[in-house]
């Protein structure tokens, strides 16, 4: 299976580009698409070590507003997400330095509080954050260029599925080096690493600097996209749904995440559309099938459609 | 033979009221095979949770080559050539047992290369290399939660000698495996072993692998070290038989 | 700091109750998600919809009532009852039919599942209940005021923020802590909660201990929704605020405690009221800051206990 992913990933990203010329609509939603993959590819990254963060939509958030803020003085696309990434990074070791010593629940819930700390300063501060009306985020220069509208969305368009592709090509390789089999090791013998005089924490606070640096970028992606951003980019629910994504693509390949938040997006565009008061129902309850029908998400599916067995 | 590698100096910890260890002396000499026995709960388990930096005594010492190693995180411990198996196999049970060999192979580099996978040749050749050597080769490529008992002890033990320590602490390294296997098995390692010149504390239960095997043996009863000598002087002191191995034989 | 009190004093006092009721609701909720979870090992997501179920088929159930001339007094009781109705439905449908599936799974497939069931009950309730705020405040007025005194000054309280909430969320700690100590079941329970494995070694019938504590943890759950109903509108949302501060009561508390919950609870009731009066910014921030700080010092909880590993 491992093998056809590179493959996979081309035929992905030539649909998405289909797509998006055929449907100006869909490439804002692809787009987006692409930013929630990234920043699940952080989830997935924490999960690869058995913990699950509920609250990594604090990094997400925390990118947005980083664009939003910086946009008046730093005002150019590249250099925003420069910024968004590294932002991200610092506060992820600094808030990972202190939740990395927790397992499990504690761990998920310690992220939880962070997130939902985040989210109430950008409620409450409403002099600096404008509350829940949030902050507008005007059309910028990409790499210097000013551009109109449409080719700022194709530029940004394209800028994500590049960065979804260097992030992917990365973790992938990430994964099966020695640090990232040790940060596998950490969900299953986390002792015995220690007594291999490998550093279990060290590893898990390097993996989750990582992922809120994904965050962070994905988040970047979605202020540049939506051009408005609101507090509810850190809610609680914000967290579930990046989870959601994680296990709905499933958790196997470096691809799963963005198949999953295409997938995503596309059925809540779609539910929202169509059933505008029952959007979350229906979603929830394409989870609950997927969970008790599809183990292994689509990307198990995937390759049990082509026969190779196996999501390892 | 005279060289001391590691040396407990008056060691105490309790548990409760429980004493695991009660005043206890020991040297390990270099080169040696050191058996410890003793009844369940004498707190030989406990030694070796005290040597690797896993329990801290609450009173004593414990030195390696002369360096106090007390107080020292098992980490730091194993960065100094101590390495430990376990009673309960320590696999990682979603990795192959080649994977689990090689992630300790590399452990010695540090892990800290992201990008360059981990099976790569030099890595991957050793592991396969050490694999061979304990007899391992046909599982290389089953994921350690399908191990039989046997295969799991003995690539519990492969991951502690991939570390190439210089001594080496083994809790029950027999527990488990089939009777008919046993000698076998034990044989191999002690050859292996040997050739990687480790010196090892093992502790045992059955005494027929403490007499062919051990070149000193300890017996540990109550947190003290009842006796300590060559097998076949302690083995057949008369005490030792009444209070430790006869009890043993009945259990 | 005696000129603080002077200026202050009153709201202060305010505050204290207020914190005092609040603390009752949080731990009705907090202590039932900490019973399943201690049982189950799900960190129940779908706890805050069960909340907010609670809470409006309670005004809704008092509301026709009402309607059908049903005396002010018996009002209290009807919260109390719709409460138990709405967990002995939803508690055995949700704990057969879904849980019961994912017993095996992973953790991370745990929570989804219970997540997915959030993001659909909270649609359902919706569809239901609309989206207008809904207030039926019969069981508190019927209750009337009283005057507490407060040093020199008295403040005007309703007694059933000052006696009826903190009271049933007392009975219900005593009780609780009653059956978890004095009967065979709650022994089960707390047995499974400290040991899973020795528990299911002893043969315990697992799937009947499941079944009840979930069930139990559903009607604790609408209960603290059905007494929360008459102190303040209800709208959509109410579920996922208070999932959220359980979350929080449950990872201080540690895993399975109930004396732990009601101290935390008291904490975070207290802390949360004050910074109404005086640092309204702080409000919903105050809970995390004790989580942190809880954390800090003591990383397996208030009360809970460290699991060694045996190697």
């Amino acid at each position: 299976m491992r093998r056809y992913e590179p493959i996979l990933a081309l035929v992905l990203a030539a649909a998405m580009i289909t797509a998006a010329i055929m449907a100006p609509w869909l490439r804002f939603v692809l787009t987006i698409a692409l930013a929630k993959g990234i920043a699940v590819v952080g989830i997935l990254l924490l999960l690869r070590a058995g913990q699950v963060s509920f609250g990594h939509a604090l990094y997400v958030a925390f990118g947005a507003y980083v664009v939003a803020f910086l946009a008046p003085r730093l005002n150019d696309a590249v250099l925003l997400l420069a910024a968004a990434a590294v932002g991200a990074g610092i506060l992820g070791l600094l808030i990972g330095l202190f939740v990395t010593r927790y397992r499990q629940i504690f761990f998920g819930m310690l992220n939880l509080a962070m997130s939902m700390v985040f989210y109430s300063l950008l409620e409450k501060l409403y002099h600096i954050t404008h509350g829940s009306d949030g902050i507008r985020v005007e059309v910028m220069p990409v790499a210097g260029q000013a551009l109109d509208r449409v080719a700022y969305e194709w530029s940004i368009f394209g800028i994500a599925l590049a960065l979804a592709f260097t992030v992917g090509l990365l973790v992938r390789l990430y994964l099966s080096s020695p640090m990232g089999e040790a940060l596998a090791g950490i969900k299953t013998r986390e002792t015995r690493l220690e007594f291999m005089g490998v550093p279990a924490r060290g590893v898990l606070l390097s993996a989750y600097v990582m992922s809120a640096m994904l965050g962070g970028i994905g988040g970047a992606i979605i202020a540049m996209t939506s051009r408005h951003v609101t507090p509810l980019l850190a809610y609680w629910t914000s967290s579930g749904e990046l989870v959601f994504i994680a296990i709905l693509g499933g958790a196997g390949g470096v691809l799963g995440p963005f198949l999953g938040a295409a997938a995503f997006e596309l059925v809540r565009i779609y539910a929202a559309a169509s059933f505008a008061d029952a959007w979350q129902l229906i979603l929830g309850s394409v989870l609950l099938l997927v969970i008790l029908f599809a183990p292994g998400g689509l990307w198990g599916m995937a390759a049990r459609l082509l026969g190779k067995g196996g999501t390892r | 033979m005279t060289e001391v590698l590691l040396q407990a100096t008056g060691l105490r910890l309790a548990f409760g009221g429980v004493k695991a260890a009660d005043n206890i002396d020991l040297g390990v000499m270099k080169g040696e095979f050191l058996a410890i026995i003793g009844p369940n709960g004498a707190g030989k388990t406990t030694f070796i949770n005290m040597s690797t930096g896993y329990l801290r005594p609450n009173a004593g010492e414990i030195t390696y080559e002369g360096r106090r190693i007390t107080g020292m995180s098992p980490r730091a411990i194993v960065k100094l050539g101590i390495a430990r198996s376990f009673q309960l196999p320590q696999l990682f049970i979603e990795h192959t047992v080649e994977q689990n060999i090689a992630l300790a192979v590399a452990s010695r580099d540090g892990i800290w290369s992201p990008l360059a996978p981990l099976m790569r040749p030099r890595y991957r050749d050793e592991a396969r290399d050490l694999l061979a050597r304990f007899g391992l080769s046909a599982i290389a490529d089953t994921r350690a939660d399908a191990l039989n008992e046997g295969a799991r002890k003995l690539a519990d033990i492969a991951m502690a000698v991939a570390l190439k320590p210089r001594l080496l602490l083994m809790d029950e390294p027999t527990s488990g495996v089939a009777a008919s296997e046993k000698m076998a098995i034990v044989e191999t390692l002690v050859n292996v072993l040997r050739d990687a010149k480790v010196t090892a504390v093992f502790v045992e239960h059955d005494m027929d692998v403490v007499e062919r095997f051990a070149d000193r043996v300890a017996v540990w009863s109550q947190g003290r070290i009842a006796a300590l000598g060559p097998p076949d002087q302690v083995l057949n002191d008369p005490a030792v038989l009444r209070d430790v191995i006869g009890i043993e034989r009945h259990a | 700091m005696a000129e603080w009190f002077q200026d202050n004093g009153l709201l202060l006092g305010l505050a204290l109750l207020d914190g005092l009721s609040s603390a009752g609701l949080i731990f009705l909720v907090a202590v039932g998600l900490n019973l399943v979870f201690g049982v189950l090992r799900i960190i129940n997501v779908a706890h805050g919809s069960l909340y907010a179920i609670g809470a409006y088929s309670a005004a809704s159930i008092g509301i026709f009532l009402s309607g059908l001339g049903l005396p002010d007094w018996a009002a209290v009781p009807t919260l109390i009852l719709s409460a138990a109705l709405v967990g002995a439905i939803l508690g055995p449908l949700i704990e057969r039919f879904l849980l019961r599936r994912i017993y095996a799974q992973e953790e991370v497939v745990q929570l989804l599942v219970t997540f997915a069931l959030f993001m659909i009950l909270e649609d359902v309730q919706k569809l239901i209940w609309g989206v207008q705020p809904i207030h039926h405040d019969t069981a508190m007025r019927a209750l009337g005021t009283i005057d507490v005194p407060f040093g020199a000054d008295f403040i005007p309280f309703t007694n059933y923020q000052l006696f009826v909430l903190p009271g049933i969320a007392i009975v219900t700690l005593v009780g609780l802590a009653l059956f978890l100590r004095r009967t065979l079941t709650g022994r089960v329970i707390v047995a499974v909660t400290t040991d899973r494995e020795a528990a299911s070694a002893m043969g315990i019938d697992a799937a009947k201990i499941f079944l009840l504590t979930f069930t139990f943890g559903a009607m604790l759950a609408a209960l603290g929704g059905a007494l929360s109903s008459p102190t303040a509108a209800l709208v959509p949302g109410i579920g996922a605020q208070t999932i959220v501060l359980s979350f929080a009561v449950v990872a201080t508390a540690g895993l399975g405690q109930i004396e732990g919950a009601a101290l935390t609870s008291l904490m975070m009731g207290l802390g949360r009221s004050i910074a109404v009066y005086f640092e309204p910014e702080l409000e919903v921030v105050v809970p995390y800051i004790i989580m942190v700080l809880v954390l800090l010092v003591r990383p397996q909880g208030l009360f809970g206990v460290i699991e060694t590993r045996r190697v």
